[in-house]
């Protein structure tokens, strides 16, 4: 009998001893994705940050990842999975994760959580967030310069204020070149479904579009837009070897910086909560090479991105009235963020009626 | 080219997959097993079609690669349901899940790639018909190959003496066995044929619907095609309806939103469940034939007794 507890004593002494060793060495960063990591668009992106991650780090730190986490009950599961498994920081990279992380942050309060595109925070709960409308509104000043028939087509997932702003920040660029600019928007009710998005493209082009932009993942309108001869715009990551004759530019998520600014704070012991909604300037997201162009078009968009890197140009600045014509921005007023992270509305000349 | 063939090529893109994946799944449940494992069979196909034709260059070589690997992954539920005599539910939902992960694996290289679209065939004379042509006869192979496939589904289950064993073997196992059938022979090639078509399914997906692989990229569709087995009561002219009128709901809810008609995109997305439903409901209001229709030993194990 005293032999048997003897072994155990040593045992969970070895036990103890290991995990102490390993937790010095390495600091273990977390990475929770909704789709897969080569999805080709949004969680690819967060990957492409976790590995840059890793290369910058070195044997400083170790990451781990999930893939695949569907947004509802088991994204709670897979939050407090990695809690336990004894990371010291966990980035959960989407929206639907927002109340999971919350929820997980409250049960382990020495492990620090970061929760991508939300809008709940708390004492080791930080959110981070990049402003794509930035890039949207690019997109736009491009979209009205190259359209032929001033009709845009923009394929959206869901009607949260994520996409409604980035809709209206494609607006407000396009209608910074052609006041009468229109956009045909489909909700697709989906992130990543190729067969749907390219359906949805298909249609779009069918009713006449000659541009097309995306809120979803894949390169499936991408594809579309190749075949049927039209430009368009890609998601998330670079996707100009879907259309390479097609991709104008593309929103490239760039989180990598982040991630290792992150991760520095907390080897140095001086992370805490904050929320951060980094643009352009900071390089948390990038625009892809501007291609399939005239030279003026090209310069056009470089201008106007330089202008807001500088912080001259601020995507929503007014004057702006609301779709319902009432005033939102009085002129050279900017919006605040909390209007913008918020948004439930469109801006004047949108013709679509927003899904509530 | 007018609108209304534009919707309607769409359309047929979008169908497809679903009437091949459920034909195959009619067969196998007319012999009376349940196989939920369509999304998984599908996806697989999905992905050993795309990664065939990347190696080989021949989208006709993936075809056969999807079609040979969606028979091969059924098999795996052919035998622990029909050899080993394990839950069919369960052991379905397993095949789904394993399917999406291992297609995942095999895919994985080919991400990002855009694949080499099946050509469409004319088909001579035909092709040149105004409207219908370009519709109906200037399609990929895999559009012809359902057609023909639900043509001779039917006449399997409904004019042939093999067929009158399938559904003898789906009404009353323990009969048909007293008989001197074959069950569990039948039930393993039925299995199968619902494999290979539903890998046929994949490979539409992944080289013609969207020439690419993405993970996951089936998206429910393998659940519909189920669904629609049942609402079609195992009639096979109805699941090319229910196939059709789906995929029509679906890209005609597309064009409304891109015309801003101002009707809320989620009733709209819902909308072609809820069409698709309604109408098989009211073609079977017919209580007698639709219990004629069902397969009465459907997803019960079956040991033969020597």
């Amino acid at each position: 009998m005293k032999k048997i507890i003897l072994a155990l004593a040593t045992s969970a002494a070895v036990l103890g001893f290991a995990v102490a060793a390993s937790a010095q060495d390495k600091t273990k960063i977390c990475f929770i994705y909704v789709g897969s990591k080569t999805d080709g668009g949004y969680s690819e992106g967060h990957d492409r940050g976790r590995q840059e991650l890793e290369k910058a780090m070195g044997d400083k730190i170790e990451t781990a990842f999930l893939e695949n986490v569907p947004e509802g009950p088991d994204a709670e599961r897979a939050v407090e999975r990695m809690a336990r498994s004894g990371c010291a920081l966990v980035f959960t990279t989407s929206f639907g994760f927002m109340d999971a992380t919350i929820k997980v942050a409250q049960k382990f309060p020495d492990v620090k959580f970061e929760h991508a595109t939300g809008f709940k925070s708390a004492e080791n709960v930080g959110t981070y967030n990049a402003r794509f409308y930035e890039g949207r509104y690019i997109q736009g000043v491009i979209a009205a310069k190259m359209s032929k028939k001033g009709v845009a087509g923009y394929i959206a997932s869901f009607p949260i204020p994520e996409v409604v702003m980035g809709i209206n920040a494609f607006m407000l660029g396009a209608q910074s070149v052609n006041p009468d600019f229109k956009v045909k928007i489909v909700w697709a009710n989906t992130w990543a479904d190729p067969g749907k998005e390219a359906d949805a493209a298909k249609a779009l082009a069918d009713q006449g579009v000659d541009i097309l932009t995306q809120h979803t993942d894949s390169t499936a309108p991408m594809q579309v837009a190749a075949e049927r001869g039209i430009h368009a715009f890609g998601q998330a990551s670079d996707m100009i070897s879907a259309g390479p004759n097609t991709q104008l530019t593309a929103i490239v998520d760039t989180w990598g910086a982040y991630y290792i600014k992150r991760t520095q704070a907390v080897l140095d012991g001086t992370w805490k909560s904050e929320q951060i909604w980094d643009g352009l300037k900071d390089g948390i997201l990038t625009m892809a090479p501007y291609t399939n162009m005239p030279d003026d078009v090209k310069k056009a968009a470089e201008d106007v991105e330089a202008k807001i890197r500088s912080g001259e140009l601020h995507p929503f600045t007014g004057p702006v009235k609301k779709q319902d014509g009432s005033d939102w921005l009085a002129a050279g007023k900017v919006s605040d963020d909390g209007t913008l992270l918020g948004m439930n509305f469109y801006v004047a000349g949108v013709d679509d009626k927003l899904p509530q | 080219m007018g609108m209304i063939e534009a919707i309607l090529l769409t359309v047929i893109t979008a169908a497809t997959p679903l009437v091949l994946a459920s034909i195959g799944e009619l067969v196998t449940e007319r012999t009376g097993v349940l196989n939920l494992g369509v999304e998984g069979m599908m996806v697989m196909g999905a992905a050993i079609a795309f990664a065939a034709t990347q190696v080989t260059g021949s989208p006709y070589i993936g075809i056969l690669a999807g079609i040979a690997g969606g028979a091969l992954f059924s098999l795996l539920f052919g035998f622990l349901t029909l050899t080993l005599v394990a839950n069919q539910v369960a052991t379905g939902l397993a095949l789904t899940i394993l399917g999406l992960g291992v297609s995942g694996q095999i895919g994985e290289p080919y991400v990002g790639m855009s694949g080499a679209k099946l050509e469409p065939i004319a088909i001579p004379l035909l092709a040149d018909i105004p409207f219908i042509g370009p519709l109906l006869f200037r399609q990929d192979i895999i559009f012809y190959l359902s057609i023909a496939i639900v043509i001779g589904v039917n006449w399997f289950l409904f004019k042939s003496r093999a067929g009158l064993k399938v559904r003898a073997i789906g009404d009353n196992h323990a009969s048909a066995h007293a008989l001197g059938i074959h069950v569990i022979r039948t039930r393993y090639l039925a299995v199968m044929f619902g494999g290979a078509c539903a890998g046929l399914a994949g490979a539409q997906l992944s080289l013609v619907y969207t020439p690419q692989w993405v993970e996951n990229m089936s998206a429910g569709r393998g659940w519909i095609a189920l669904a629609l087995v049942v609402f079609a009561s195992w009639r096979p002219w109805r699941v090319l309806l229910g196939g059709y009128l789906f995929g029509a709901v679906s890209i005609s809810q597309l064009h409304a939103q891109a015309f801003g008609l101002g009707i809320p995109s989620q009733f709209l997305s819902a909308l072609p469940y809820a069409a698709t439903v309604i109408v098989l409901i009211l073609i079977s209001h017919n209580r007698r034939m639709t219990l004629i229709n069902t397969p009465a030993s459907l997803g019960k194990p079956f040991v033969p007794d020597r």
